[in-house]
């Protein structure tokens, strides 16, 4: 099982959540996150003051997935969050030793 | 001072017109001010920064019953500076008494209670002013003893000299009179503010100065990032201020008459040149036209057409407004350069379109201004009195504010400062923004939980 990361452009959200619904995805996790890459921030300007803003606002995507799937909704999330401009995020895959339903106690990719 | 008038000639629409401004004023402070400020502050220190406005609200409230409208509008003059404090003292006195201010012929009798209503707002609002200099750092029991010492002892003063006819009115005994000369009893060249440009914003203007002075900055000032934390609360701060101002402004004709409907026109007219100035200043500069920088280019307008607002013409105000705008755009830049902590730049809008509007209105007055052939004179009485506001309010405020420096002690402790004012100070947060993690602590004076009714019905809940 792997657990495949992803950090988005947060109005690419809606466009990615219904591609891999399509793909068949249940289920997934999403967070509000903060972060900056390569882009860095921007800045504001209040009264005349320059304020250069870190980090900036990111949505963060968790799904598990089948060893098989791993790849191709990796492929589904590239293809969806995509804008070809600066900031669009990255996304990264790590194997996963044990997964537990908590309603049934199920194990493993049993409860995926 | 009043002119007493007689009881049974009341003008009932003038009253009505009188209560209801009083209250649009009240409104400028809680919540308009409130709103304006707090949400330019940190969200670390909103309900501090909310609490320094209704505090100067409760503070001044009770003074100005007790001793702050004899000291301001009493008839026993003391060497032009105050009025006797202790005359009307708790208002008595003033009950069933009726008054013309302005000596209006035939109209604009109204309960002085009405005027005292009305001037009681404006003295509140003058502090709260002030709160914005000295934003997210100060201990709130300081702001408060600093609100009743710095409304006793520069602003009841100073408006008793200006419209209590005192040193800085057209009184006989008065600077211009001594400068100008005086015809009948008054000074031949009457010192001009509407509305409080210098009572109200080169007072709190200089005050915000020299505390942020005195306090010194917050921790990490000119290194981390203080940007506003809510733009909307600021939006509707300076709405709220605008309307209110209708009172602040049109209220000070002190009768529902003509001259009250040019005031409201135009302060509309100078308030929306002064938003546009800014905006194009900001255009220019930064490249961008800002929401702050509307909602303050709206405080800027409504400042400097304050002291002009029932002398100059719809289209003087359109240029008082503009040139407003434009200054306070540029000078909010100034403390970065001198590195002087006015954090939300009480010095940059008050004091800045405070001394323009004051001056301007000596350009541009119909009756007597430099540009309609009225000669120098009232602009040189004009840049006199905003000068007399700047000394004595700049000199009483260094002094009270170093005495509690030296006493109680202004700022809260660093680290307080840092984790955030609000908790320090009031033990609260201002957004509840994650919902887990809460419980409920031991209920205070050793009390058990289920005496208070709020943890009952928690307890409820969760059973």
């Amino acid at each position: 099982m792997k657990l495949v990361t992803a950090i988005i452009k947060p109005h690419q959200l809606d466009e990615v959540k219904e591609a891999l619904e399509a793909f068949g995805i249940q289920g997934m996790t999403i967070s509000e996150a903060h972060g900056y890459g390569r882009q860095r921030g921007h800045s504001e300007v209040y009264r005349g003051a320059e304020y250069t803003v870190d980090f900036v606002p990111k949505s963060r995507l968790e799904v598990l997935v089948d060893d098989m799937d791993a790849s191709s909704v990796v492929a589904v999330i590239l293809k969806t969050a995509q804008t070809g401009r600066i900031g669009d995020g990255k996304i990264w895959v790590i194997p996963v030793e044990d997964v537990a339903r908590v309603r049934t106690g199920e194990r493993g990719v049993e409860a995926l | 001072m009043p002119l007493a008038a007689a009881a049974d000639q009341i003008d009932y629409a003038s009253t009505a017109f009188v209560i209801l401004c009083a209250s649009l004023v009240l409104l400028m402070t809680t919540p308009g001010l409130a709103l304006f400020y707090g949400g330019m502050t940190r969200t670390k220190s909103v309900l501090n920064m909310m609490m320094m406005s209704f505090g100067a609200m409760g503070v001044v409230g009770i003074i100005y019953v007790l001793y702050g409208y004899s000291m301001s509008f009493g008839s026993e003059n003391i060497a032009g500076i105050i009025a006797n404090p202790f005359q009307y003292f708790g208002l008595n006195g003033t009950v069933d008494s009726v008054v013309n201010p302005f000596g209006y012929e035939g109209y604009g009798n109204i309960p002085e209670l009405a005027f005292v209503a009305f001037q009681l707002t404006f003295a509140v609002i003058t502090v709260a002013l002030i709160s914005g200099a000295i934003a997210d750092r100060v201990k709130f029991s300081t702001w408060l003893v600093f609100s009743g010492l710095w409304v006793t002892f520069s602003y009841f003063p100073i408006a008793h000299m200006v419209w209590g006819g005192g040193l800085l009115s057209a009184a006989e005994t008065s600077l211009s009179s001594l400068i100008f000369g005086s015809t009948d009893g008054s000074a031949n060249v009457a010192p001009m503010d509407f509305a409080g440009g210098t009572v109200v914003h080169i007072n709190a203007g200089i005050a915000g100065l020299v505390l942020a002075l005195v306090v010194g900055k917050r921790v990490g000032f000119g290194k981390v990032a203080m940007r506003p934390h809510n733009v909307p609360l600021t939006m509707i701060g300076a709405g709220l201020l605008w309307f209110g101002w209708f009172g602040f402004n049109a209220g000070s004709e002190l009768a529902a008459d003509g001259t009250a409907a040019l005031v409201w026109v135009n302060t509309t007219a100078a308030t929306c040149a002064a938003m546009l100035g800014w905006l194009l200043v900001e255009k220019i500069r930064d490249g961008h036209a800002t929401s702050v920088g509307a909602a303050s280019g709206i405080v800027a307008g409504l400042v400097a057409i304050t002291p002009a607002c029932g002398f100059v013409s719809p289209l003087g105000s359109l240029v008082l407004g503009v040139v407003a705008g434009a200054l306070s755009a540029i000078a909010v830049g100034l403390k970065l350069r001198f590195g002087y902590d006015d954090s939300l730049d009480v010095v940059g809008v008050h004091l800045v379109a405070g001394v323009w509007g004051t001056i301007g209105v000596g350009l541009l007055a119909t009756s007597t201004g430099l540009f309609y052939g009225g000669g120098i004179d009232q602009t040189v009485i004009q840049i006199l009195i905003a000068l007399c506001t700047i000394v004595i309010s700049g000199v009483v405020t260094l002094v009270i504010a170093l005495a509690l420096k030296a006493t109680m002690g202004w700022r809260v402790p660093e680290d307080v400062e840092a984790a955030g004012i609000d908790q320090g100070e009031h033990a609260e947060t201002a957004y509840d923004l994650v919902s887990v993690g809460g419980r409920m602590g031991a209920a205070p004076f050793g009390a058990s939980q289920t005496s208070s009714t709020g943890s009952k019905n928690l307890e409820g809940a969760q059973s």
